[in-house]
Parts: C-alpha cells; sequence; structure tokens
C-alpha cells in the first residue's frame, strides 16, 4: 500500500503542472530538446572544422534541465548561468542563428562577437547569460532577483551553476543573503558529477547531497533526478510558487549527466576519469530526450514518423545556422572600442567628457 | 555657501539623489541602523528606511556582486566598501562582472552601480587597510575611476556618478571626512572627466588625483612663500575619464610637471601621465616629468614612520626644486 502511494507519487506526468500539458506542449519540450542537441552536435563539428576558437561546452545530456526550467518562465522570470550556456539560450528563445554566429565571432552574433561561447545574453528574453568565472554568476542571480522584489514584480531568478561551483564562496554568501533578505532566487545546482575532471566525490565534501548544505541557511531545498523531464518541471515548479508566494529562496540539486567532455578540450574524459560504461549506461538508460521521446510514442501523442520530422528539422536549422555563420562577416575593427561604455556609445554628454580610452 | 565637512557633502548627494530617483538604493556594511561606519550616511536610514538603504552581512562578493546583478535590471544601487582595500575580497564581480558585462553583451545589458568607500594610507590601520587601486581600476575598460579631494568636488562627483549609466569606482578618503569646504546651497553636478586647476600658476604644474592635489597645494605656498616658484596645481578629479586637455593646456603654459600621488609608483596615475605628456608635449617641456608616489612598500603601520611613507609638501618641493 505504501510503496504503491510512493510510485503513483513518483509518477510526475500526474502533478498538475504536468498533467495539464497539452499534447502540442509536450511535443514542444521535446523539439527543445532536440534542438539543443542537435545545435550542439553541430557546433562540436564546426569547431573540429576549425571555424571557431577557445572553449566550447557542449550541454548534450542535459537538455531536460534547460527546456524543464524555461518551460516554467513567465514574464517576469528569469534565467543567468554559467558557462556551459547554449542550452538555456535557446530554451529561452535566442535564435540558432544568433548562437551559432556568436560561436564564429562574427557580427550577427548574439553579442556581436565579442561574448563568445561562454558569454551568450538576451536581456529582452529575461536570460543574463552566459559567466564564464564559475560560481561568478551566483550574486549577479542573487540580484536580479533582489531587483524583482524592490520593484514590487512577483518573479523569480533562476540561477544555474555546476556541481563544482557549489564550492566558491561567494555562493554561501549569496545564500545567506537570500535567506536573510527574503530574496526569490532559485538555485539550480545541475550536477552532472563532474568538475573537469574531478569527480563530485573528490571535489565535495557533503552528507547526503549537495543541495543539503542550503539548511544550515534555513533555505528550502531539493534533490530531483534529471533524467525525466517532468520531474524536473515539478520540482521546479514549486520553487517558483515559493519565490511568486512567499519571496523565498531555494536551492535545487539536479542530477543529471554530460555525454561530451567538460569542453572540447578534454580528449581524455572517456577511460580518463571516467569509464565508456558510465557514458554508454547513461545514454541507453537515462537520455532525456530518449525518455521523453518513449513516453509520448507510448501514450500516442507522438509518432515515429513525427519524431524523424522535428530531428530532421532541428538538424536542418542547426545546419543552416552554421551557413548563416559561416557567410557573416566579422565584426569591424572600431567595434573593438565600442560598447564598453554606455555613455560613450550614446555620445551622452558624459560619455563626450574627457578621455575614456587611452589608445595613442 | 555653506562650510560642510567632506562626509556630509556625500550624504547630501545620496539624499538629493534618492529623492530624485526611487531606484536609487544605498546597500553596505554599517550603512544603515549604524549610521556608516565613517558615519557618511547618517540619518539616511531614519529618513529612507530600510528598502532605500540596507545593511549587508560582510560578504563583500556576494553583495557586491548582487549590486551589480540588480543594477542590470535597472536599479542604481550605491554601494559602501567600508576599506577599498576590501575590494580585493570583491575583485571578480568588479572586473570580470561590472566591468565587462557590456561589453560582452554587445551592449545589450549596462551596469549603473557606484562602488565607494575610503580608498587611502596614512590612518595607521597597516598594510590591509591602507591601499588606493586607483590605478588597478582605471586599467580596466568599462570602469571609471573618481577620487575627490574635496567636500564641493565629492558632492557634485558623486551626484554625476549616480546618475552615470556606467559601473563608477568612487574613492574617498578617511583622512578628509572631516575637511571642511564650501558647498553651494543649490544643486550642482560636477562632470566626470573635468580637472580642476586648484591654484593658477606660471612656473611649474603640479598635476595630482585625491589628497595629493591638497599636498600639492600646500607644497605651492612653500615654493611660493621660500622660493618665488609660481606653481600650477592641477587636481584630475576623476582618472577615468581623463581630462588630457587640462594637463596638456597646463604644460604647455608652465612648461615643467610632476605628478604627485599617493598610489605605489609601479604603474602608478603619474606613470600614464608621464608617458601622456612626453608623447604629447615633448616639445613644450622644458625638463624631464617627474613622479611622486607613496614609498614603494606595503604601508607601514608604525604612525611617525607611516607619515614619511606618504608624500608630504616638502618632498615636493625638493622635486620642484631640482627641475626649476
Ligand atoms: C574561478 C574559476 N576557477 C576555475 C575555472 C576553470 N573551470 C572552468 S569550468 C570548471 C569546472 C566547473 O565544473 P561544474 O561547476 O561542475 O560545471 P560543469 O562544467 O560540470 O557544467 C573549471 C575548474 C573558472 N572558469 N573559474
Ligand atoms: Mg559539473
Amino acid at each position: 500500500m505504501a510503496s504503491a502511494a510512493k510510485a503513483k507519487q513518483l509518477d510526475f506526468a500526474k502533478t498538475p503542472i504536468n498533467s495539464k500539458l497539452s499534447a502540442q506542449q509536450k511535443v514542444r519540450l521535446l523539439t527543445e530538446m532536440v534542438r539543443i542537441r542537435r545545435f550542439e552536435t553541430e557546433s562540436l563539428r564546426q569547431y573540429q572544422a576549425k571555424k571557431m576558437g577557445g572553449f566550447l561546452h557542449l550541454y548534450n545530456g542535459q537538455e531536460s534541465v534547460a527546456v524543464g526550467c524555461v518551460s516554467l518562465m513567465g514574464d517576469d522570470d528569469h534565467v543567468i548561468t554559467a558557462y556551459r550556456d547554449h542550452g538555456h539560450a535557446l530554451a529561452v528563445g535566442m535564435t540558432m542563428n544568433e548562437c551559432m554566429a556568436e560561436l564564429f565571432g562574427k557580427v550577427t552574433g548574439c553579442s556581436k562577437g565579442k561574448g563568445g561561447s561562454m558569454h551568450f545574453f538576451a536581456p529582452d528574453k529575461n536570460y543574463w547569460g552566459g559567466h564564464g568565472i564559475v560560481a561568478g554568476q551566483t550574486p549577479l542571480g542573487l540580484g536580479l532577483a533582489f531587483a524583482l522584489k524592490y520593484k514590487g514584480v512577483k518573479g523569480a531568478a533562476m540561477c544555474f551553476m555546476g556541481d563544482g561551483a557549489v564550492n566558491q564562496g561567494c555562493f554561501y554568501e549569496s545564500l545567506n543573503m537570500a535567506a536573510l533578505f527574503d530574496i526569490p532566487v532559485i538555485y539550480i545546482i545541475e550536477n552532472n558529477g563532474y568538475s573537469m575532471g574531478t569527480s563530485l566525490a573528490r571535489s565535495s565534501s557533503f552528507k547526503s547531497c549537495l543541495a543539503e548544505r542550503a539548511e544550515g541557511f534555513n533555505i528550502a531545498w531539493g534533490q530531483c533526478n534529471g533524467t525525466d523531464i517532468y520531474e524536473v518541471r515539478a520540482n521546479v515548479q514549486t520553487a517558483i510558487e515559493r519565490a511568486h508566494n512567499e519571496s523565498k529562496p531555494t536551492v535545487l540539486e539536479i542530477a543529471t549527466y554530460r555525454y561530451y567532455g567538460h569542453s572540447v578540450a578534454d580528449a581524455k574524459h572517456t577511460g580518463g576519469y571516467r569509464q565508456k560504461e558510465e557514458i554508454e549506461n547513461y545514454k541507453q538508460n537515462h537520455d532525456p530526450i530518449q525518455i521523453f521521446k518513449r513516453r509520448l510514442l507510448e501514450e500516442g501523442t507522438l509518432t515515429e514518423e513525427q519524431y524523424e520530422q522535428l530531428d530532421e528539422a532541428a538538424k536542418a536549422e542547426a545546419a543552416t545556422a552554421a551557413q548563416f555563420a559561416d557567410e557573416s562577416p566579422i565584426p569591424s575593427e572600431e567595434s573593438i572600442t565600442q560598447d564598453v561604455y554606455f555613455e560613450v556609445d550614446r555620445q551622452t554628454e558624459a560619455g563626450r567628457t574627457g578621455k575614456h580610452f587611452f589608445n595613442s | 555657501m555653506a562650510l560642510i565637512e567632506y562626509r556630509d557633502a556625500l550624504n547630501q548627494a545620496f539624499a538629493e539623489e534618492m529623492e530624485r530617483d526611487p531606484n536609487v538604493v544605498l546597500m553596505g556594511e554599517e550603512v544603515a541602523e549604524y549610521d556608516g561606519a565613517y558615519k557618511v550616511t547618517r540619518g539616511l536610514w531614519q529618513r529612507f528606511g530600510s528598502k532605500r538603504v540596507m545593511d549587508t552581512p560582510i560578504s563583500e562578493a556576494g553583495f557586491i556582486g548582487m549590486g551589480i546583478g540588480a543594477s542590470m535590471l535597472g536599479i542604481r544601487p550605491v554601494m559602501e566598501l567600508m576599506f577599498w582595500s576590501f575590494a580585493a575580497v570583491a575583485w571578480d564581480q568588479i572586473i570580470n562582472n561590472a566591468a565587462q558585462v557590456r561589453y560582452m553583451s554587445g551592449g545589450l545589458i549596462n551596469c549603473p552601480i557606484v562602488i565607494r568607500g575610503p580608498a587611502n594610507g596614512g590612518t595607521n590601520v597597516g598594510a590591509t587597510h591602507s591601499h588606493n587601486h586607483e590605478n588597478f581600476l582605471a586599467n580596466i575598460p568599462g570602469l571609471k575611476v573618481v577620487c575627490p579631494a574635496t567636500a564641493y568636488d565629492a558632492k557634485g562627483l558623486m551626484k554625476s556618478a549616480i546618475r552615470d549609466n556606467d559601473p563608477v569606482m568612487f574613492m574617498e578618503n578617511t583622512l578628509l571626512y572631516g575637511e571642511k569646504g564650501e558647498v553651494p546651497e543649490e544643486e550642482y553636478l560636477i562632470p566626470l572627466g573635468k580637472a580642476d586647476v586648484k591654484r593658477e600658476g606660471t612656473d611649474i604644474s603640479l598635476i595630482a588625483h585625491g589628497r595629493a592635489a591638497l599636498t600639492a597645494l600646500k607644497a605651492a605656498e612653500l615654493l611660493a612663500a621660500e622660493h618665488n616658484i609660481n606653481a600650477e596645481v592641477v587636481d584630475l578629479r576623476s582618472i577615468r575619464p581623463l581630462d588630457e586637455e587640462a594637463i596638456l593646456a597646463s604644460v604647455r603654459k608652465t612648461h615643467r610637471a610632476v605628478y604627485i600621488e599617493e598610489n605605489k609608483p609601479f604603474c602608478g596615475v603619474g606613470a600614464q601621465i608621464a608617458s601622456m605628456l612626453q608623447e604629447k608635449a615633448f616639445d613644450d617641456l622644458d625638463a624631464p616629468v617627474l613622479r611622486i608616489s607613496s614609498m614603494d612598500a606595503p604601508a607601514i603601520y608604525s604612525p611617525e614612520l607611516e607619515k614619511k611613507q606618504l608624500p608630504r609638501p616638502l618632498d615636493i618641493v625638493e622635486k620642484v626644486l631640482s627641475i626649476c
């Protein structure tokens, strides 16, 4: 009896936020995850073709987290994340073209080629980056949520971070202030088991999980599995309601997995710090796209044929984005010193007073 | 005109700007209920309440970062660092977030924040509490750096800093908080990037920022009284943006220049100015540009010795005599 109740409770399809989804909305969730995967796979191909510089941190395997969380955003909910930021960017509605062009360092990129892979932004879509310093975004997320509260807006800021980021001091400073000032921030720890080549066990000391550290700050916390996008949505919805209705923070840890190395430069990830079998196990048994696809096929929301179509469309969209990026111009040399100071860009009186740049 | 303390000039700037713009918020350690570690914010918590004047925990990285994040959404935080020395703890937030977010977003996001507090030596609090960061911070494109020396400048520059849409690093001085100066009753603003000639002269330009500008004024009086040298004192007031024209105009008149600052010598602000002068006013110069900084060692505690570590009027007189 008790275990039956538990099994029922664990079917996240039945939680109100999921049970009310229309067939179309469900297919949309799947499509968004597939689009991210196809985008990432295409960017890897383009990286290998030497179309971009720097780092490339792929999101393959973690798609259910960004898509699940972002699917719950209202007009006044905001997102900020770390450098593994392409999934969140596409999920909030940034186009593949502007994202791919940014990777290529082109003027048509979302940051005009000034940010690169780790620094995507779209404030018009409530997306505040894209941050390269591990945990550097955690006080910023607090500040976004502070601003919402200050303005009297019913909203939340979802601040994503990795399992390695939880060991930075500014995160704890932020947790303390979030609780002290009742700030509607939601810290979402995407626990993919590794920070670069260091496993969770080798990087962090904890009791039951990382999120439990919030207990000491008297902050509500939770832990869930990211394999099932419904489970992600159910847990995040609780946190969003807490933020909206009580103006209280939450720390939510979501178990997930990345299929590629830390970045494309991390060639040792198979057979080095983790085994091939481990990766295969995730791909075979825990892949968020396959699991959700199977669910939709079984319940008759989707046909295999429709899936093929949406997958092909995502693939084509990514290929078109690569072509767009390739054909786009690089930024002008003058643009190197633009977008540094607001006042200079706008040529306000302040921007016209005194010397702002010291190039001789 | 009223004769008021430097700290009260700042206080007036906060109050006026908070009245004008409901998005202006003061935050920092002890700024609210305790009235500020140096009483710069005194009375403001009573007047504006806890929403507008907020005490933060001792978490510089956390609260400076929170202010930066809030500014991205249109709040205009004025953040107090109890000492600018403690910015070292918040360095990542200032350097990587406040300074870069506009650029890395291709101009989509801006960061209208003021980070302020005292940045000075000379108070016998030892090396950890006596740093001057203006040269470090002015090195970062995206940041603005302001160092007022007088009550009048402090108020006018603070009002402009709060209205500015870029991150402004505002450096005060604990030795100046109690100094009185004339401040007009009516509203005024001083633009960033405008130097002030604090004493007109013909024989040499003493160029300085922060408290060193006042030291230069004292030196100029000695030079006039004892050596018949008529020195001009140019107070930069802001380091970035920089009023290069005012410096050049002065040097073209006097043909000699000494830069005085309380920074350390290596890559100090004076190094930038000296380089600029040799490039742009080489033919106008009758002598090498000299520099005076704090003595190149960590700030010593010993009260008698610390006085000697910072530039004194006689140090300036001596340097001037070597080229006049
Ligand atoms: C302050 C800082 N230290 C180190 C790095 C280098 N670095 C980048 S990502 C990373 C691992 C972070 O892992 P995690 O937080 O688990 O995120 P994931 O990469 O798994 O998404 C490290 C060490 C950095 N960018 N910033
Ligand atoms: Mg990780």
